[in-house]
């Protein structure tokens, strides 16, 4: 009796070990077929990932090609046609951080059924820094002294000097085959950057030039998955379309530029549908050209934040949607600051400080100092309807304190030309993201070496300088060690906060619709595009 | 003839060549240009952008630019896109199926409807059809198309679900007339009775001025029938004005419909000009500005001969 029992007892336990050892992390198994359709309000056109490109044309790079590794949603690195994460630990990294070593995969393979090899890796590179090839940045390469292939999977980096955003770097440089690209006749110019051939979890199978682009599953690929069957990218040019398209279920998944705000309380109601809205590492910015006499005083500065009502910009004009920011990192990010001093509204606190600066009101109500008066201009896109309200409602604010605010829009192409890189505005409305794949590095944005206007390089169009920041993001840069660089950003964050050189007004919420039944669709504010793990979205049947 | 069919195109070139400096240098001189699109791309920075600049030949002398282009033109290079690195000819090219499906359904539905409408609202001059028809026109004409076309596809689309939301077929499945045809239904309804009212409008006053003339009363004199009458010598008087108002319509045919296109996410060639202008796109915007030139300078000399072919007394010198 008791070996029957037994003989009945052991198989039931072997069918749930193998049961509860075969439930995949997120509880389900990932099931095979189904095609997505995601919506666009922009059209990719650039398909080589190395060349110039926007948001939309690196959704396209994300699921043809592939990086070393990965940034993930927490920020750490996943390795894709690498093996392993170069570290100091495991050796990948020397300890003065001049050397990085990594092994490639064997089985990873290119469409057209060449094996993938370490001379990808180096022509890669060789490319990117090849003068007469229209590369969009050679900016972090250039710190590479040399890269070499000791062996076919073995990859060497040499670097001049120690550079902690590298790994970072090459979480966003998508390898490209030596095999093909050696062989054209000209570069930039070649039907590589018609029909891409990459290492990615889909191939890309044609675009229709204004319509949409279909990329089929790369039943090769060396995982994890492609579990669809294709991947189309659909342009579609007005977003109200696109949300009534997300509606009736014609598309899948909204991508650039989402569910506009004003229609995220319809979103809602809308079944069979999730939607996410986790912030984003955009930050939206009114920001100051510093060298103007208005804004030299932080006074100034400071007045104007206590002037500005935050939480009813976010909640009137951007129907609450958005996380109001005290930092130009994102909660997302490692070296986040949750620790920085809170927005405080209070006019009368500001007219005190404007006062004590000894900015006083002439005879039209605008404060002047020394001959300069407290107004200045304000400008943006042309044509953002929920910015040209937010630009009245700061207008009105800071009209109460003496303050004189003009607005003065103009086209994307005029306003974000010269115009802006030149720093020939007095203060924009803008949004974006500083960390590249993650890395808090922001050297080139509040270095006082990196202000185009003066030096013609970098991004410092606010023409801060600050002698202690500068110090800090040089070391920061140069620091190998993770949580060493995570009190030195905090503290650069902390130094701004308090500089205030810009306003920092909210994180970016880009609201994302996808049907229900799409599984594993994953916000990463540390990466560009919201395709970054598209081989491993499915289908629930 | 031939003589004056070559004249009117010497005057083409030269009415080319003017549009084309003229575009030029207003496309130039606005400010702002095709790397302002990079601006969110944060990990490009001004030195990239300085370099890019260098390698579009944009720090350029204006002239030099111009002159560049040309010379290129002259050879047959119409030049490569900025966005997608194409040559110009096969982008506006790969455009122009669309949009020549939509234009033409579109412009055939409003001749044939508003030239009838036109001649019925005249022959029954103020009677209930008229006013009907006149008022009609008038709302087609005020409506603006952005809303009108945004209701057909909340209408039949989202509430009935007759009718797709919007592109030129089904995305993914392979080739079907009946899918065509179902996605032509609402962008040239929208579109046709757009272009349908002043159709309409100018056939009904054509038509009332002939109407008046001598000749039909002679005509209703000799006792023919008024069926005669109107088909035989009314509608061949009233058709040579109709034949220069589509001479001078036919770029439309592949100038396409930017809002209408819009709107039902449709790939026309409306739509590739507005985007090529915001990203400042500017070997392409010369090519679609010097071929849309060229229609309207061939149209016009179309709408001239199919007049004098019509008009016995129009005689070319």
């Amino acid at each position: 009796m008791r070996k029957m029992v037994g003989l009945a007892v052991l198989p039931l336990i072997v069918f749930l070990v193998i049961g509860y050892m075969s439930r995949a992390t997120n509880g389900a198994t990932p099931q095979k077929g189904g095609d997505v359709i995601v919506g666009l309000s922009q059209e990719p056109t650039v398909f080589h990932p190395l060349m110039p490109g926007i948001e939309v044309d690196r959704g396209v790079h994300m699921a043809v090609f592939d990086p070393l590794w990965r940034v993930d949603s927490r920020g750490n690195f996943v390795p894709d046609l690498a093996t392993q994460i170069p570290s100091v630990e495991n050796g990948g990294v020397a300890k003065d951080g001049l050397r990085f070593m990594f092994r490639l995969r064997k089985d990873a393979m290119w469409h057209d059924g060449k094996p993938f090899t370490a001379a990808d890796v180096k022509f890669t590179y060789d490319l990117i820094m090849n003068a007469n090839f229209k590369a969009a940045t050679r900016s972090g390469y250039d710190q590479i002294a040399s890269l070499s292939t000791p062996d076919q999977y073995t990859v060497v980096l040499t670097l001049k000097k120690p550079y902690a955003p590298m790994l970072a770097l090459w979480s966003d440089t998508y390898i490209v085959p030596q095999h093909i690209l050696s062989q054209v006749a000209d570069i930039n110019t070649n039907d590589f950057s018609k029909n891409p051939i990459g290492t990615g979890a889909f191939k890309f199978v044609e675009r229709v030039p204004g319509d949409h682009i279909t990329l089929e599953a790369n039943r090769r690929y060396h995982g994890p998955g492609p579990y669809l069957d294709r991947v189309i990218f659909k342009y579609i040019p007005d977003l109200t379309v696109m949300f009534v398209r997300f509606k009736t279920g014609a598309i899948d998944v909204t991508g650039i530029q989402g569910i506009t705000v004003d229609h995220y309380a319809e979103a809602k109601t809308v079944p069979g549908v999730k939607l996410y809205v986790e912030p984003t590492s955009f930050v939206e910015y009114i920001w100051f050209n510093n060298a103007l006499a208005q804004f030299k005083d932080k006074a100034v500065r400071q007045a104007l934040y206590l002037a500005m009502n935050k939480q009813d910009y976010v909640e009137r004009v951007y129907y609450g949607v958005p996380r109001p920011a005290e930092s130009f990192l994102a909660p997302a990010s490692w070296a986040f600051n949750p620790n920085l001093p809170k927005h405080e509204y209070n006019v009368s606190k500001a007219k005190e400080l404007l006062d004590q600066a000894g900015w006083k009101a002439g005879p039209d109500g605008i404060r002047q100092k020394d001959g300069v008066k407290l107004s200045f201009s304000n400008s943006t896109t042309a044509g953002n309807k929920v910015r040209e309200q937010a630009q009245a409602f700061l207008q009105q604010g800071w009209k109460q304190i003496g303050v004189n605010m003009e607005i003065k829009n103009m086209p994307a192409a005029v306003v974000w030309g010269d115009y802006f890189y030149k720093s020939q505005f007095d203060s924009v409305m803008v949004g974006w993201n500083m960390p590249v794949a993650g890395d808090p590095n922001v050297l080139t944005w509040f270095h006082s070496g990196f202000i185009p206007v003066k030096t013609g390089q970098g991004s410092n169009t606010l023409q801060y300088s600050n002698p202690e920041v500068d110090k800090l993001l040089e070391e920061g840069v140069s620091t190998l060690d993770r949580e060493k660089r995570k009190q030195i950003y905090q503290q650069v964050q902390s130094i701004i906060r308090d500089d205030l050189p810009f306003l920092t007004v909210f994180y970016y919420v880009v609201i994302e619709g996808t049907k229900e039944k799409l599984q594993n669709y994953q916000q990463n504010a540390n990466v560009w595009s919201n395709m970054w793990n598209v081989n491993e979205w499915w289908w629930e049947k | 003839m031939w003589r004056y069919v070559l004249w009117r195109f010497l005057q083409g070139l030269g009415v080319m060549f003017a549009v084309s400096l003229i575009g030029f240098a207003i496309l130039h001189l606005a400010p702002g240009g095709p790397l302002a699109v990079y601006a969110t791309t944060t990990y490009m920075r001004a030195e990239d952008m300085a370099r890019l600049q260098h390698e579009l030949g944009l720090d350029q002398p204006l002239p030099v630019q111009y002159l560049r282009w040309v010379t290129d033109l002259l050879h047959g290079n119409w030049g490569r896109s900025y966005r997608d690195g194409s040559p110009v000819l096969a982008a506006i090219g790969s455009r122009l199926p669309a949009t020549v499906e939509l234009m033409l359904v579109s412009l055939t539905l409003a001749v044939i409807l508003g030239v009838a409408v036109g001649i019925l609202g005249a022959v029954r001059k103020h009677s209930i059809f008229d006013y009907l028809a006149t008022t009609g026109a008038m709302v087609a004409l005020s409506v603006p198309t952005f809303w009108f076309a945004l209701m057909v596809i909340y209408l039949f689309a989202e509430v009935m679900g007759v009718l797709p939301s919007g592109d030129i077929a089904t995305i993914g499945r392979p080739f079907s007339l009946l899918d065509r045809v179902h996605h032509l239904v609402g962008p040239s309804a929208v579109l046709g009775l757009v272009l349908l009212a002043p159709w309409s409008r100018y056939t009904r006053s054509a038509m009332l001025e002939v109407l008046h003339e001598d000749y039909i009363r002679s005509a209703r004199a000799k006792g023919l029938s008024e069926q005669l009458v109107l088909l035989r010598h009314a509608f061949r008087n009233v058709l040579i004005p109709l034949l220069i108002l589509a001479g001078i319509q036919l770029p439309l045919l592949f100038g396409g419909a930017l809002v209408t296109e819009t709107v039902f996410s449709w790939p026309g060639m409306g739509r590739f000009f507005v985007d090529s202008l915001g990203y400042r796109d500017y070997p392409v915007i010369m090519g679609l500005l010097l071929s849309s030139t060229l229609l309207v300078v061939v149209g016009n000399l179309v709408a001239d001969l199919l007049c004098a072919l019509a008009d016995p007394r129009i005689h070319i010198q």
